[in-house]
């Protein structure tokens, strides 16, 4: 199965990159663009029974490894 | 150490390490350290008197900087002998693995200016409680050298209560004269740490690079204070 983890940095840290983003985006003429948040996205092949399985393995790869709680937030889903 | 031995010093070297030589040559010139490189892969650090992770860009600062560099075999034996007290030293990369394998609070975010920064800075003696900077006195201005992309640091509330609670800050950004100005701040680092200490103390890291200005020759010799405070502690017994 494919399970997604995004990546993205906690609300109220510090976001040099997503600032830049929303700059841009602004200057493009989109309007009312307010916080954006610039992370990451990993898609991950993993063996499970079933979604529920296959989102815990994801959240524990999120916990142990690809999120950093001190200064990230993370959402796991299942792809199928 | 027995009376009158060289300091015997690790350096860990880590795929994509780039200060390792410098490290040990600031030590050797600094200390007359017996310096040895400690390659990741493996677990024996050599019963040394201090471990450094030095600098760099450990695993290509994939993921996040010094995620990975964490799960080397080696930070084991790193994490054991931090817990029984020995000293580390991270600087720079070294600081940010420190952060990423709990064994220092909070975590580097990107530099609030969105620049990699090479340049010198000055930064403030917080506290003489480490090995580190027991020889220096507080206040004392340090001018080093920083080159790094991700300096920001910060921690959460909480952690940050403690780390001010416990005297947990070693450096602080200043300008020329000590003083805390926001444009002596690089990087937009919580309240200008540059360093901390864990808890126990025997852990400190910092973003600039004292092994950088260890030497007169090279214009700048104000980083071998921090290993002359290390290796004048070992001489007495003093611990952390």
């Amino acid at each position: 199965m494919k399970v997604q983890v995004t990546v993205v940095p906690k609300s109220g840290v510090l976001d040099p990159q997503g600032k830049a983003i929303a700059g841009a985006l602004t200057r493009l003429g989109f309007p009312g663009v307010g916080d954006v948040r610039a992370g990451k996205v990993f898609r991950v092949e993993v063996e499970a029974n079933d979604a529920a399985e296959a989102k815990a393995l994801a959240e524990q790869m999120a916990v142990k490894l690809l999120c950093n709680p001190v200064i990230e937030e993370f959402e796991a889903e299942v792809l199928g | 150490m027995s009376s009158g031995a060289r300091p015997r010093v690790s350096v860990v070297l880590f795929p994509g390490s780039n200060c390792d030589h410098d490290a040990v040559h600031a030590v050797e010139t600094a200390i007359g350290a017996d310096a040895r490189l400690v390659w990741h892969d493996g677990t024996d650090l050599g019963r040394p008197d201090l471990v450094v992770l030095p600098g760099g860009f450990s695993y290509g600062d994939y993921l996040r900087c010094g995620a990975l560099a964490r799960f080397s075999p080696v930070m084991d034996s790193v994490r054991d002998f931090a817990e029984n007290g020995g000293p580390v030293l991270g600087i720079c990369n070294g600081f940010q693995v420190l952060c990423e394998a709990g064994l220092l609070p909070g975590a580097l975010l990107a530099n609030s200016g969105q620049r990699f920064l090479c340049q010198d800075v000055f930064v403030r003696v917080e506290t003489i409680r480490t090995p580190f900077t027991a020889d220096l006195t507080k206040g004392d201005v340090l001018r080093l050298p920083i080159a790094h992309g991700d300096g920001n640091w910060r921690a959460e509330e909480a952690t940050w209560d403690d780390v001010v609670a416990h005297d947990q800050v070693v450096f602080r950004y200043c300008d020329p004269a000590g003083e805390r100005v926001p444009s002596a701040n690089p990087n937009g680092s919580h309240d200008d740490v540059a360093g901390v200490c864990n808890r126990a103390r025997n852990v400190v890291g910092l973003m600039p690079h004292p092994e950088r200005a260890s030497e007169e020759i090279l214009g700048n010799a104000d980083g071998a204070r921090l290993f002359r405070s290390f290796a004048a502690g070992l001489l007495v017994g003093r611990s952390a």
